[in-house]
Parts: structure tokens; C-alpha cells; sequence
């Protein structure tokens, strides 16, 4: 770890601007990239996706409180699609939730990064995700507790293409609809690449605001570069822009992003990387952090 | 003839709204069936009618459960158990969150809508997920008091209810195994509302000389076997009774501890064989797959003999 990003992760408590943002998620990349290939297995192209998102989420906008994670106020995050679960444990980590030493466990017998997350064994996990397509509907859930409560927590769902070809998904976005449930957003990592092949070739969603919009939803008036943290940071100032609820936020993201031969293929969802793939891969990397770093 | 356990369990649900602030209710689309219309009308901003999609009504439950509520989920059991199994299992058992299940309509009580609606395999479902508790009422008062216990579980329970008006039997003190009827010639563990039937067994077998002590056992998991086993010492012979299939339900459960304490004993079953049901009035169709009285009867005496 550089001097630079030690620092900023010395500080986690501080909101950061889009620079820091990009170099942190660039270092981030580089975790996800080292213990994927040290552990042999877990999904890298979906964790590259949502690099961006979860960082600039984690570092510049929720309210959370490490030392207490169940925090009764505290805003609530649910990375419905689940198998980027590494994205998810290096944010939580390096945000204070747990020893960052603990990440070489993942997926390894009795340890708390599991697969995908679980809520009751890793602090810093909401909820339990990894089927596909439940995000939204407990994420209604929590706002619609957060108005019995007359709490103001924010509730986000980050999905991707896979949640949404879930029938389920559908059913929350007409029921958020009806409740118009206050500070419930949906973050869609629109990579547009799936497990088996593209969207197009598997099940495609567009026009996917024109849907959200027909349903009722209120949605973003553009969709916003996911792997730029400058757009990240304008789509946010858009979700406080108005009152009008749900909102729904569509990113067009990457996936494998970061690694030249990862991007946009749909064998990169699950596969080992192994230790050619890494040499190769782990270059361009740190080559890419190092210029985000210069741009501080 | 008590009222139906759907009116008893809508009235308490309305009641314990007062002094459960905790408690939401969520239904989809069936709250006139359910009755959970009554605890809607009662506390409007604490009800939740989701439409036609039970899967995406559970889960909602789970989210509101994670943050201090204890939701009660209304519908059909049959789709409970089916269409929302992934998040029955995924969300709400995996994460231990108390989320209360009430399935309506169980077994083959909505019994002219047919097959199609009638619950025959929800018991074995619910009882293999870890975390989940598994009651059976056998009448209104166990379900009040079914409503009443799963309140106070910090995890998920499961509670068939019955659509239409059946027997009572005799008053308990709390949700566990009654002895409805003492014998000493042979053990009725009835589950549901078969204990009513096994009572009446009981008393066409007495009239042949025949004591059957009946059991009415509601609780399915955790089980509590030891009534059971205290009384098949007793009687050397057992006859479950349940209105699901024969497969994985309450007959299952309880062959499962028998086999593992080692006990052996005469043993049968009544319940639905491998098949589908069908439309018709709801006690001659229960009699043609087997839970009557009569058969029941039948079934023990040739326990006995």
C-alpha cells in the first residue's frame, strides 16, 4: 500500500472527493484482483463492475458507524447481487467493520466472508444476499420501516442485470411504486454483460429507465458513468436534487473493468484467475492506481 | 363447533395490534380470506397489502423484521410454501429473523377451489429449513395461541391455519401436545385438526371395548416426544394422523425420533398417499383421502390386533 492511499484510509471517517475516490477504488481493485487469485475462487468481473459504486457509496455518502453496525440509524446498503461479495468485504474492511488482515479467508471453512454475504456472521453486511432478485424487496422493507419508525435512513439496493431478470424484482419495483417509499434508491450496475453471455444474448432489459419510469419510478435523467467517480458523485447531488420517491439510478459499468482482457466478457463472471491471468492482469492494475495517484 | 381458525386468528391479530406496537401484518391480496382485513382496519398504517406476490411480500417482511418489527405474513399457504419458498428459506430462515408465516387455507381445506390450492406438502417444506418452527393448531384456541408464542420467538415460525369451523377440543394452558382422550390400547398422535377425528375414532372404539388415547400434537418442530413416547410405553402401538401427505409431514417427524431413540413399536399413518387431490365438500373429501374418523378407527384397530 502506497503512503498516499495509507493516509486516505487513515482517515475513514471524512468525505472524500472524486480523485481520492478513484484512487481509493483503483487500490481496492487491486485487493479483489489478490486474494481472487489467491483463493482460487469467487467472482471478479461483477466486483470489478461495482468498484466505483460501492466505493464512492462507502467513502463519501452513507452514514454508518463501524464501531457499531447495527446502529439502529444508520443507513442501510444491500449489495443484492451478492456474488460480488469481495467488492463488498474489501469496502467493509477498509471502512473499519473488520481487520483487513481477514479477507485472505474468503471462502475458506469458518470464516465469516462466506461466498456471498451473510449478514449474521460479518459485521457491516445488512442483509444476506446471493439469490438473485431479493434485494429490492427487503430494501422496500427498511424504508418502509425507516416511515413506521419515523426515521430518516436511507436505503439503497446496488443490482445488476442478473436481479432484474428475476420476476421478484419486478414485483418490488411496482410495490416501491405504490408506497412512494421515501430515501429508497435503486443503483443499477448496468455492466450489460451476464454469466452465460450479453444481455442481448441472454434476456435484454432496455429500455431499462423507459421501464422504471413506466412503473413509476423516478428516475435519474441520464445514466451515469459507473467507473467514473465525478459522475458517481453527481448522480448523489441528483438523489437529493427532489422529494420524489423511489429513486432508481442506472450506471453504465464494466465488467472485469480495470483489466483489458476481463472487460465486457461474460467468462470472466466466476472464472479462477490464475497465475498467468494474475501477472498480466496485476500490472495494469498498479499501473492504473499509480496515475490515479499522480492526479491527487 | 368453534368458529374457524381464519376469524380466530384475524380477531387476535387486531387484538394484540393494541399492545404490540412491533407488530405489522402484511397480505397479498387475500385479507377478506385470511381475515387479516380486521388487523388492517384496526391499524391502517401497520398493514401492508402487497398484491398477488407472496415472494416479494416475504422478503419485504425480512427487511422491516431486521429493523425492530415482528411481521406477520398472510396468505394462502400453499403459495406461501411454494411461490416464496426461496425467500421463506434465503432471507428470512438463513438470517433467523422473526418473521411469523401464516398460512392460510392449509391441507385441503379450501377444498372446492381443488387441487391447485390445497396445501398437501407445506409442512414438510417449512419443517426442513433450520430456524424455522413448525405449529399445527388443531382448533381456533391453538391458533390464538399459536399467534400469542410466535410473538415472543426472536426467529421464524410457521403457522398452518384452517379455513373453515372445526371442532374444539379440550382447553391447554399453553401451544404444546394434549391428551384429548386417555387409553391404553393404542397411541393417536393426531396433528391438526385430525385430533377432532381421532377423538371421534376414540369414541367408536370404545363402544368395541377398545381404549385409544389421543394426543392432540399442534407442534411439529421443535417436536416434543415425549408425551408420545410416554404413552406408546404405555399402549405398544401407534397411529399418526395428519392432513398432508405422507411424506416428510408430521407422520415423518415423528418416525425420526422413534427410529433414532430405538424405540419400536406397532406403527401406522393416516395422511394423503402419493397423489393429488380434488374439489369437493371439505369432510367427504378428507374422507376419501382417509382422515375420518371411521378410517382412522379402522386403522387402529387393526393396530390392536
Amino acid at each position: 500500500m502506497s503512503k498516499r492511499i495509507k493516509e486516505l484510509l487513515s482517515q475513514p471517517g471524512r468525505t472524500f472527493n472524486a480523485d481520492e475516490l478513484s484512487a481509493l477504488a483503483a487500490y481496492f481493485r487491486i485487493v479483489m484482483f489478490d486474494i481472487l487469485h489467491d483463493r482460487g475462487t469467487g467472482h471478479w468481473g461483477g466486483a470489478a463492475s461495482s468498484a466505483e459504486l460501492t466505493t464512492a457509496l462507502y467513502f463519501n455518502r452513507i452514514s454508518i458507524d463501524p464501531s457499531n453496525p447495527r446502529w439502529e440509524d444508520r443507513d442501510r446498503v444491500i449489495l443484492s447481487k451478492g456474488h460480488a461479495s469481495m467488492n463488498l468485504y474489501t469496502i467493509l474492511a477498509h471502512r473499519g467493520f473488520f481487520p483487513v488482515e481477514e479477507l485472505s479467508s474468503f471462502r475458506k471453512l469458518d470464516s465469516r466472508l462466506q461466498g456471498h454475504p451473510c449478514m449474521n456472521k460479518l459485521p457491516g453486511v445488512d442483509m444476506s444476499t446471493g439469490a438473485l432478485g431479493h434485494g429490492l424487496s427487503v430494501g422496500l422493507g427498511m424504508a418502509l420501516a425507516a416511515r413506521l419508525s419515523k426515521k430518516n435512513w436511507w436505503t439503497y439496493v446496488i443490482s445488476g442485470e442478473g436481479c432484474l431478470n428475476e420476476g421478484q424484482s419486478w414485483e418490488a419495483i411496482m410495490s416501491a411504486a405504490k408506497y412512494k417509499s421515501e430515501h429508497f434508491v435503486l443503483m443499477i450496475d448496468y455492466n450489460k454483460v451476464q454469466l452465460d453471455g450479453t444481455e442481448d444474448e441472454i434476456m435484454p432489459l432496455g429500455p431499462l429507465a423507459d421501464k422504471l419510469k413506466a412503473f413509476g419510478w423516478n428516475v435519474a435523467p441520464k445514466a451515469f458513468n459507473g467507473h467514473d467517480t465525478k459522475e458517481i458523485l453527481d448522480s448523489f447531488a441528483w438523489m437529493d436534487s427532489d422529494d420524489v420517491w423511489p429513486k432508481a439510478v442506472i450506471y453504465d459499468t464494466v465488467k472485469g473493468k480495470g483489466v483489458s482482457f476481463t472487460e465486457g466478457k461474460n467468462t470472466w463472471h466466476g472464472a479462477v484467475i490464475d497465475d498467468a491471468s494474475y501477472a498480466k492482469g496485476i500490472e495494469e492494475l498498479k499501473s492504473d492506481l499509480s496515475k490515479k495517484e499522480a492526479a491527487l | 363447533m368453534s368458529i374457524a381458525m381464519r376469524d380466530a386468528f384475524g380477531k387476535k391479530l387486531a387484538e394484540l395490534g393494541a399492545t404490540h406496537p412491533e407488530l405489522v401484518v402484511l397480505d397479498a391480496d387475500v385479507s377478506s380470506s385470511t381475515k387479516s382485513a380486521l388487523f388492517g382496519k384496526a391499524f391502517p398504517d401497520r398493514f401492508f397489502n402487497v398484491g398477488v406476490a407472496e415472494a416479494n411480500m416475504v422478503d419485504i417482511a425480512a427487511g422491516m423484521a431486521t429493523a425492530g418489527y415482528h411481521p406477520v405474513v398472510n396468505a394462502f399457504a400453499i403459495f406461501l410454501a411454494l411461490k416464496a419458498t426461496d425467500q421463506i428459506r434465503n432471507t428470512v430462515c438463513y438470517n433467523n429473523l422473526p418473521v411469523i408465516i401464516a398460512g392460510a387455507y392449509g391441507g385441503l381445506s379450501d377444498s372446492f377451489d381443488g387441487a391447485s390450492h390445497q396445501s398437501i406438502t407445506d409442512i414438510a417444506i417449512m419443517r426442513a429449513l433450520p430456524n424455522m418452527q413448525v405449529i399445527v393448531p388443531s382448533d381456533s384456541a391453538q391458533a390464538e395461541k399459536a399467534l400469542e408464542y410466535a410473538l415472543t420467538q426472536k426467529g421464524p415460525v410457521y403457522i398452518r391455519l384452517n379455513r373453515n369451523a372445526m371442532p374444539d377440543l379440550p382447553p391447554s394452558e399453553a401451544i404444546g401436545t394434549v391428551c384429548a382422550v386417555e387409553g391404553t390400547d393404542v397411541t393417536i398422535a393426531a396433528n391438526g385438526i385430525t385430533a377432532s377425528f381421532a377423538m371421534e375414532a376414540a369414541a367408536l372404539l370404545a363402544k368395541e371395548g377398545i381404549t385409544a388415547e389421543v394426543l392432540s400434537v399442534p407442534m411439529v418442530k421443535p417436536l416434543d416426544p415425549a408425551p408420545i413416547v410416554k404413552s406408546v410405553a404405555k399402549t405398544g402401538k401407534l397411529l399418526c394422523t395428519e392432513e398432508h401427505v405422507l411424506a416428510g409431514g408430521f407422520f415423518s417427524a415423528v418416525s425420526e425420533v422413534f427410529m433414532k431413540q430405538g424405540i419400536s413399536c406397532k406403527f401406522d399413518a393416516v395422511g394423503i398417499e402419493d397423489t393429488f387431490t380434488e374439489s369437493g365438500p371439505y369432510e367427504p373429501l378428507l374422507a376419501k383421502y382417509g382422515i375420518s374418523a371411521e378410517n382412522i378407527a379402522n386403522r387402529a384397530r387393526a393396530l390392536c390386533k
